[in-house]
């Protein structure tokens, strides 16, 4: 229901341009290469840019920030917007593989609500403008657990054993788990990250699975009781799972920002500066939103979206400045570090 | 005589796609990221030597499962008339059009705790098994998949076995068993070596199996070169040195069976 109600708004906002019709030719100037994470993009929005500004989009998906950086490390991929994650924004500016933005081409920069600007993966916000942001919490189900989740504890509680689901990639498992511990998740201290792992070790026999996108069918259905994911992602399992229900642990958590730039040296760089506008539309970000039910950066669209959804969905995919000031973003992490991660995780799994 | 020219494209796509990516590997085991000589990449080898033991065992299960599945399949068939043969071989090759991906996807949801095979058990009264998340299941998502990569060798050389030997066979007073075994078996060898090249070296290397099937609770060889290239610390060196290893390890084995097989077929002959 919520999505017939969106998609009327959002057309009823693109109705201008549709009876002002301004029917340029596709590809009659040129094209961009948009390179994004999987299923985040409503991609019907691709044939309005291109029936507006002529540019043709060349699409294609990544699934991991760090497949992203081996990616543009390889070169020659022939990419103009990239949308990775904070730390990985962070880690490519140091390792200067990003285009400055020129913001004169980007005006609706200025929809972006300001907690999303200069934020310390880019402090003077010169190579990014974000897109959608979020949080990590442990969604689990009702029907089979009614305890009251509040803290990351939930995931190490020996009642789930066998029902517990774990984050399949170093940085969040050890990120969730350092945060339980009451350590940042950007730690160096390699005594921290130890204890980590040692509570990761005693974790692992009660763990069903460690997984990624699998969590979606084990927890739609009822396969596995809980785990940890992304607040946008409750958000579409709710819809085929209602009894499914979403807990920000008391510890604090990952909050995230995915922003769009541009790979140094991109062969379209102008078109890729009028696409992250384009994306930063409100109409834009409202049917991006509608679809993948994270949170937009544009402050507009994030207002309009809140007579669209309940409550408590609202809670879930915003988060509050509360939140945020209890979260912690992801920085890029020293070398030796993600060795360290690295080493460790070989280590749980041998 | 041939006209040498010919296979100039086979050597140029060979080059680029055979030769040049091991130059690669060899190149970046032997280096450091800044390109400097090392063996530091193989220093750290023995910390993997778990997952190498397990890779090569799961490998090894996976393939003689192929063996004992795929050969009786593909002996049958090759008796049976051309019509029903050439079903049968399209119905084999068949699952192999659909993505790798969405086949090992839908092992899990037969073999999940709640899933297909689990029902079924249940419904008839049985009580259920606990196969997901567990060795078990990778290897049966690695013998789904190679299995065609072994019959089809197989049955390719059984079926071009000129007839008129087992009917010699026979004449000479061969019963069934023992034209099987001193004709039959023998002959087909070649195809079996193939198909063990063909099952043995993707099961080694092979990833999302474990990570789908076997719940990510265990690293295999594939995952762990994987986690170098594209995990948290991308080093592409020590990915390289880990492939060279397996590689190595791959082509002694290889050695081994094909003595073995070469072996058998000189016992043969003689």
């Amino acid at each position: 229901m919520k999505r017939v109600m969106i998609v009327i708004i959002v057309f009823s906002l693109l109705l201008p341009t549709v009876l002002t019709g301004c029917g340029q030719r596709v590809g009659s100037n040129g094209v961009v290469n948009v390179h994004n994470w999987g299923e985040y993009i409503d991609e019907s929005i691709f044939r309005i840019f291109e029936r507006e500004t002529g540019i043709r989009v060349n699409y294609s998906t990544f699934e991991t920030n760090e497949a992203l950086y081996a990616l543009m490390r390889r070169g020659g991929a022939n990419i103009d917007v990239i949308i990775p994650s904070d730390y990985m924004i962070a880690r490519m500016i140091e390792e200067d593989m990003l285009e400055e933005l020129d913001f004169s081409n980007i005006p609706n920069f200025e929809l972006i609500d300001p907690r999303y600007k200069g934020l310390a993966y880019d402090p003077d916000n010169r190579f990014s403008v974000a897109y959608m942001t979020g949080t990590v919490g442990i969604i689990y189900n009702s029907s089979f657990i009614t305890d009251d989740i509040t803290s990351w504890n939930a995931l190490f509680d020996e009642r789930y054993a066998g029902q517990i689901l774990m984050f399949d990639n170093p940085r969040d498992a050890f990120g969730i788990t350092l945060k339980y511990l009451g350590y940042s998740l950007n730690t160096v201290n390699e005594d921290e990250i130890h204890e980590a792992f040692d509570l990761l070790v005693r974790q692992k026999p009660i763990l069903q699975a460690y997984v990624m996108d699998q969590i979606f069918d084990k927890l739609e259905g009822g396969e596995a009781w809980i785990g940890p994911y992304y607040a946008g992602d409750f958000l579409a399992m709710l819809e085929n799972n209602p009894d499914l229900r979403f807990a920000r642990p008391t510890e604090g958590t990952n909050f995230f920002v995915d922003a769009m730039c541009i790979p140094k040296d991109a062969a379209n760089k102008t078109n890729a500066e009028v696409f992250i506008n384009f994306m930063t539309r409100t109409d834009i970000a409202m049917m991006n939103m509608a679809y993948i039910f994270y949170a937009s950066a544009n402050q507009e669209a994030a207002a309009m979206f809140a007579a669209e959804i309940s409550a408590e969905e609202y809670a879930v995919m915003f988060a509050s400045s509360e939140v945020i000031a209890n979260s912690e973003v992801y920085s890029h992490l020293p070398r030796h570090i993600l060795e360290l991660y690295d080493r460790l995780w070989v280590e749980l799994k041998r | 005589m041939k006209p040498k020219y010919l296979s100039i494209p086979y050597i140029v796509w060979m080059g680029i796609f055979v030769v040049a990516p091991i130059i690669f590997v060899v190149f970046y085991a032997f280096t450091t990221s800044e390109g400097v000589p090392t063996l530091q990449n193989f220093a750290a080898m023995g910390r993997f030597t778990s997952v190498f033991v397990r890779s090569f065992w799961l490998a090894l299960i996976s393939t003689v499962l192929c063996i004992l599945i795929g050969y009786p399949v593909a002996y049958i068939l090759s008796r049976e008339g051309l019509r029903l043969q050439r079903l049968m071989i399209m119905l084999i090759v068949l699952p192999m059009w659909m993505n790798f991906l969405l086949r090992t996807y839908a092992w899990m949801s037969i073999l999940e705790n709640t899933g297909l095979l689990n029902r079924f058990l249940s419904f008839i009264g049985l009580p259920t098994v606990n196969i997901i998340n567990t060795p078990t299941a990778v290897v049966i998502g690695m013998v789904y998949n190679f299995l065609p990569f072994m019959i089809l060798p197989i049955y390719s050389v059984i079926v071009k076995i000129d007839r008129s030997l087992f009917e010699a066979a026979q004449d000479l007073g061969a019963n069934t068993v023992s034209v099987f075994r001193n004709v039959v078996f023998p002959m087909s060898l070649p195809g079996v070596l193939s198909g063990i090249m063909m099952v043995f070296v993707p099961a080694v290397s092979t990833f999302v199996i474990t990570q789908l099937l076997g719940g990510g609770m265990v690293m295999m060889l594939g995952d762990l070169i994987e986690m170098q290239f594209l995990g948290t610390a991308y080093n592409p060196q020590l990915g390289s040195a880990i492939a060279l290893v397996m590689m190595l390890i791959v082509i002694a084995f290889m050695y081994v069976v094909n003595r073995f097989g070469q072996g058998e077929e000189k016992a043969v002959g003689a």
